[in-house]
């Protein structure tokens, strides 16, 4: 089975600050990664450099399928094969929910409305949200929302989708909806790189677990080689300070 | 001779308001040609400005910069007078179009930059991460979102560029003031001047209520 998504050599600098230390990894098909580790860590850095957000330094390069991301012809491309979650949602406020989730499939696959609509429909089931599709995305709450942006995601049917912490902006009372919607998305094969800080869901949904800290990847492991048995000192210490509350 | 004899003297208005009233129709054609022509240059303007090639944006910079200091009398003037001596003669009314859009794209352009730099980063990034290109982007996500925001500035800069068109009066355009200046040379007596005011008084008053709605409404809006 080949890799989804090869990282090598990935190096980020903000100006003087480096963000990201020669990162490598590879993430097979199908599988599920939850990257975790403290603030200011570069998890969010590391999956916005996957689809070009954030342009790093020449000499790393990331395989997408086959297909390298770099600026230019094929990265428009490249995006629409990886779907991308955010934290603060950003729906596309004049749209409705309905047609936020046709947009990208009609302008960048050249779908029909009507094949669109139809299949925002069934995503919108899919998540829930089939009764809002009419109202406009500032009438949901944080968690519809946040169900809607993966709707809006998957209706490209991406190869790979990227979650950047995508329920740290939540009430707690809203994120189980969006994790549930993860979780059963989990089963159905997509490749999935999540940034988060919900350690239940990654000990229950990854296949694998990527500890960061310092721009760097301390240690990669099962959840229970990571959150049972962790290698490194900084990783006990993190999961220490995050789970003994 | 008392003050009503002089500037509200009625038979002199009902006598010259046909003239005044074709005056008007000058007026707006100007206005509204030059608002039309200001909001492309604008637009394209605010586009190159914050997209195009570092040299492109220096170059438009300076123009839109330009635009705003220079008076636009004086370049009416320059159009009108100036340019006939190195062969670009343009009739009163182009010269008087050219000089209003010239300066209404400037100030346009730097109304549309403010309201597509209101757009949250968030907007570009979802656009982008969806595999949107650059026109979509602009056409379906980022304009729609950036032109309620404009609307308000605008519509001021559109009441800005039909008050100005009086200014087409120095390069004998038949326009509202114009018009309304001959008259009062014909009567001897300055009524007319008093009922050109009110017209335009009366035309651009509505435009300005406007706006005012628009920013109670825009400013209670959620999003």
């Amino acid at each position: 089975m080949g890799s989804t998504i090869r990282i090598s050599n990935l190096c980020k600098k903000f100006g003087t600050f480096t963000a990201l230390h020669s990162l490598d990894l590879e993430i097979a098909e199908g599988e599920v990664v939850c990257v975790i580790g403290p603030s200011g860590s570069g998890k969010s850095t590391l999956i916005r450099c996957i689809n070009l957000l954030e342009p790093f330094e020449p000499q790393s390069r990331i395989l997408v399928g086959e297909v390298p991301v770099e600026a230019g012809r094929n990265l428009e491309k490249v995006r629409a094969d990886v779907g991308m979650v955010f934290q603060s949602f950003n729906l596309f406020p004049h749209l409705t929910v309905l047609r936020n989730v046709m947009l990208a499939p009609m302008r960048v696959r050249g779908l029909t409305p009507a094949r669109a609509e139809t299949r925002a429909r069934e995503l919108l089931a899919r998540v829930g949200i089939e009764g809002q599709a009419e109202k406009y995305p500032g009438k949901l709450s944080g968690g519809q929302q946040q169900r809607v942006a993966i709707a809006r995601a998957l209706a490209m049917d991406p190869k790979v989708m990227l979650f950047d912490e995508p329920t740290s902006a939540l009430d707690p009372e809203m994120v189980g909806e969006v994790l549930d919607v993860m979780k059963s998305l989990a089963g159905t094969g997509v490749t999935m790189v999540v940034v988060t800080h919900e350690m239940g869901f990654a000990r229950q949904v990854a296949d694998r677990v990527v500890f960061m800290d310092g721009g760097r990847i301390v240690e990669t492991g099962t959840p229970i080689q990571i959150f049972d048995h962790p290698q490194h000192e900084r990783t006990r210490n993190f999961l220490g300070a995050v789970l003994n509350h | 001779m008392d003050i009503f004899d002089t500037f509200f003297n009625v038979p002199v208005l009902i006598r010259t308001f046909p003239l005044l009233m074709s005056g008007l129709w000058i007026t707006v054609q100007i206005g509204v040609v030059s608002i039309v022509a200001g909001l492309v240059l604008g637009m394209a303007l605010a586009l190159v400005r914050l997209y195009a090639a570092r040299w492109l944006q220096v170059i438009a910079k300076l123009y839109i910069n330009f635009m705003r200091s220079i008076p636009l009398l004086v370049l009416l003037i320059i159009i009108y007078y100036a340019l006939p001596f190195v062969g670009i003669r343009l009739s009163p009314f182009m010269s008087a179009v050219s000089a209003l859009s010239l300066v209404s794209g400037a100030y346009t352009a730097e109304i549309f930059r403010a309201g597509i730099e209101a757009i949250p980063k968030g907007q570009f990034e979802a656009s982008s991460a969806l595999g949107l290109g650059y026109r979509h982007m602009m056409v379906d996500v980022i304009l729609p979102q950036a032109i309620r925001i404009v609307i308000p500035p605008l519509t001021n800069n559109c009441i800005n560029v039909i008050k100005d068109t009086a200014l087409a009066s120095v390069v004998a355009m038949p326009d509202l003031l114009k018009q309304a200046t001959q008259a009062q040379a014909l009567a001897a007596n300055p009524s007319p001047l008093i009922g050109a005011a009110i017209i335009y008084v009366v035309f651009l008053w509505p435009l300005v209520a406007a706006v005012s709605r628009l920013e109670r409404s825009y400013g209670k809006a959620d999003h």
